[in-house]
């Protein structure tokens, strides 16, 4: 080009252990990130991955209750939980709000979701909020004797605010809450802290991490904050759909949940884990998928992300023709479908339109789902794909 | 589960049209038993009405697979089986093949064989032999389950015995999932007779009665030979007549245990060998590694008796 | 009212050859399969009633099967489910739940 050379190289740099504190993710992300980044030297820094040593990790409490005790409070096994959420994102009154999660939940989804950015506004204060909501999970669960649950968002100016939401929250009988990150860290570890103590999940939605996870010449990787999360002890994760609307490709997603549901998980640079990681038994964090999808791609979604992940289908479900409760339905039966025949030894990759088109026949919901939704894809080029490439043989 | 599985009639499959032909060699290829069939020939010695027994049966259930394929369906034939003869005779072996064949003809959906004599399904007291035995049956599902010893179940002298209730169990299953499981029972023809008279529903359910008829002078040299080759020994000449006269001798003491007896002989030899080549301390050739001289058996008390 | 319990309840009951296809993948992953049933069907249903013990080892889902048939044919009103027992290091909890049998009257 103009002549001039770019020079950009990866470094490897090992730290003693005296020099964090245990059990804090501030000072861990202080001491890694605190200053280096704006060295004059640099024109740009990204940390790609960190490899946690056992002794250190052992000073965290991790998740609160993480993937296996998630499934035995719910009492659901073998399938991805379904969510939803609320939309329109902002603006519904307290009443309307509860109708929404009162549909989405007796049509068949566990889940439902407050937005990132709903937590104690004019149009709708949070004690208002939390209690429709809970009217409407209450219902829904007496209606279809599953256990179910909307995420109570308790963000708020201040940690004694988020308490005091919190323990209303518990007190009156959400078996969930969520924070998001812009809470800052030493927040989601006290929040950690009191979902344990509380018996409440804690779910975590990943707000504001795009503006330094997504540029591969300058931030931290997602998969740092994965591993600095699931040490601070969230039991719910956003990371990525693969094919839904957010960034996301497939070899970089894999490598994030990977890190957030293995306890032991091998280097594999093609997916962007440079080191090994013990998790020594820390439980996992169950990885949420969220942004587009929708039923008509269970079998990707199945395929490329497993059976421990929570798939949320907001406008997915919210936006069905027949109505909220219809769009529920569609992806609870296109999901099951999908995982019955997994189960029976079929290729869901290549079959998987074949499987939703016949469990459609059964199901009017589904049908009209697919018929909505069936030629919508997002394909657009990666900005985070991973530095390493498998070389054609 | 081992080996390719041929991939079963599908129940659901159209029937062949009335005017179609199917060629029985090459449908015997694709259910490859000739290669279980062969080995049974190869690896055993002797047992000739066993083995023809075996072919036909294998015959049968070949046949029955292209009928299928025609829609001429017959209820599923009933495979129970009882393998009398002393021991060492093969039973067992035979026992572990003919799974393998089931299954590769389809009748049987796994190969396993789950082998249990009366102390894994008889309890100590009220209430355990149900579902001790029941356990057993299911594990056995889908493949062959070999009672050894089978006529220990029944202990007509005390009658507060449990093992009529396994019988009973046992019973029920062989009739009811004849599609799921082969019982073989096993073990010494006269025990075995007074055990059948005694509970005639047992033997009405057993299809197949096979004798192992007990080895001759030549068949147990044979099984020697054989046994020597896959360890990589061999006899001199001198030897392999001093074996002879040791089977000879040996055959006629009491707990002669036919195949067995001649592998604990082997053993000793082996033994005696190396013990040889460590006294004579010279240098050794491969040849004086593998091969067994007449000494490595006159040593026997066989001999001295 | 049709409860929503269990992996599989909103599609169609399954059939016993589609049970067994279930079963089939549990054989296959190395789980202990059993069986339970309640006529109480509450929301955190851990402790139903169960029908014999777990069943470890089996190569073939007939036993299974059989066991459920039975259980069916005891318990004809109540509701039956079968789990899977995923016993891995990291894991040691159950891998797949559904139910078998439903009331006569919902």
């Amino acid at each position: 080009m103009d002549g001039r050379v770019d020079r950009s190289a990866h470094a490897y740099i090992a730290y003693d252990l005296d020099l964090f504190e245990e059990g804090s993710i501030a000072n861990m992300s202080s001491s890694i990130i605190g200053n280096v980044f704006g060295f004059k030297a640099l024109k740009a820094l990204r940390l790609e991955d960190m490899r946690i040593p056992p002794h250190y990790t052992k000073t965290f409490q991790g998740p609160a209750h993480g993937i296996v005790m998630e499934r035995e409070y719910l009492n659901k096994y073998g399938r991805p939980l379904l969510g939803a959420t609320v939309k329109p994102k902002l603006g519904l009154s307290a009443r309307n709000y509860g109708r929404v999660v009162y549909e989405a939940l007796r049509g068949g989804l566990d889940f439902t979701k407050d937005d990132e950015n709903i937590n104690s506004q004019p149009f709708m204060r949070w004690r208002d909020r939390f209690v429709h909501c809970m009217e409407a999970v209450n219902k829904a669960q007496d209606e279809t004797g599953e256990i179910k649950g909307h995420y109570l968002n308790v963000t708020a100016p201040t940690m004694e605010d988020m308490y005091e939401r919190a323990d209303f929250a518990k007190e009156i009988g959400s078996i969930i809450v969520m924070i998001d990150l812009t809470v800052g860290y030493t927040a989601i570890q006290s929040m950690a802290k009191w979902a344990r103590r509380n018996g409440v999940l804690l779910h975590l939605h990943r707000a504001g991490h795009s503006t330094y996870t997504r540029q591969k010449s300058h931030g931290v990787s997602f998969r740092v904050i994965a591993k600095w999360m699931r040490l601070a002890g969230v039991d719910h994760i956003h990371a990525g759909t693969v094919v839904g609307k957010l960034e996301g490709d497939p070899l970089t997603v894999s490598g994030f949940y990977e890190t957030l549901r293995c306890d032991k998980a091998d280097p594999d640079p093609i997916r962007g884990l440079y080191f090994e990681q013990d998790w020594v038994s820390t439980p996992g964090v169950m990885p949420v998928a969220s942004g587009g999808i929708h039923a008509g791609q269970m079998h990707q979604l199945l395929d490329h992300l497993g059976e421990d992940v929570i798939l949320q289908f907001g406008g997915g479900t919210i936006g069905h023709p027949l109505g909220i409760a219809a769009g529920a339905t569609a992806n609870r039966v296109a999901l099951e479908a999908m995982v019955k025949a997994r189960n029976e030894g079929r290729d869901i990759a290549t079959e998987g339109p074949d499987i939703l088109r016949a469990a459609a026949k059964r199901s009017r919901e589904l049908d009209m789902a697919l018929s909505t939704w069936g030629d919508v894809t997002f394909t657009y080029d990666s900005t985070d794909t991973p530095d390493l490439m498998v070389t054609p043989s | 589960m081992n080996g390719t599985r041929p991939a079963p009639v599908p129940a659901d499959a159209e029937p062949l049209p009335d005017d179609a032909s199917v060629d029985l060699s090459s449908e015997r290829k694709r259910a490859a038993v000739d290669e279980i069939l062969d080995s049974l020939d190869r690896e055993l010695v002797g047992l000739v009405p066993v083995k023809t027994r075996i072919r036909e049966i294998a015959a049968l259930l070949l046949v029955d697979r292209v009928r299928a394929r025609f829609g001429l369906a017959a209820q599923a034939p009933s495979l129970h089986m009882c393998f009398t003869g002393n021991p060492g005779t093969g039973k067992t072996t035979v026992a572990l093949r003919m799974a393998e064949l089931l299954h590769r003809l389809g009748y049987l959906r796994s190969g396993h064989v789950v082998s249990v004599t009366r102390d894994d399904l008889v309890g100590q007291y009220v209430g355990h032999t149900a579902p001790k035995t029941k356990d057993v049956l299911k594990r056995a599902m889908g493949g062959v389950l070999f009672i050894d010893e089978a006529y220990y179940l029944y202990r007509a002298e005390n009658e507060r015995d449990y093992g009529a209730e396994s019988i009973e169990i046992l019973l029920q299953y062989m009739e009811n999932h004849r599609d799921d499981l082969v019982v073989i029972l096993a073990g010494y023809a006269d025990r075995m007779e007074t055990f059948f008279a005694s509970n005639p529903g047992m033997s009405s359910r057993i299809a197949h009665h096979l004798e192992f008829p007990d080895y001759t002078l030549d068949e147990l040299a044979e099984i020697g030979d054989l046994m020597l080759a896959s360890q990589r020994y061999r006899l001199s000449a001198e030897a392999a007549a001093v074996f002879r006269e040791y089977l000879a001798r040996r055959m006629t003491q009491p707990r002669f245990a036919n195949a067995r007896s001649v592998r604990n002989a082997l053993e000793r030899a082996r033994l005696r060998h190396a013990n040889r080549l460590v006294a004579a301390s010279g240098t050794l050739g491969k040849d004086d590694l593998m091969r067994l001289e007449p000494a490595d058996f006159l040593s026997s008390r066989v001999f001295s008796d | 009212m049709r409860i929503t319990q269990g992996t599989f309840s909103y599609l169609p009951d399954l059939t016993d050859d589609e049970i067994a296809r279930q079963l089939r993948y549990a054989i296959g992953n190395g789980w202990a399969i059993s069986v339970e049933s309640t006529a109480d069907p509450r929301p955190q249903g851990n402790l139903w009633d169960m029908w014999g013990l777990p069943m470890f080892d089996h190569r073939d889902p007939a036993g299974a099967l059989h066991e459920i048939n039975e259980c069916r044919a005891a318990y004809p009103d109540r509701y039956i489910r079968v789990s899977a027992y995923d016993s891995r290091h990291g894991r040691q909890t159950t891998a797949l739940s559904f139910l078998v049998n439903r009331p006569r009257s919902e």
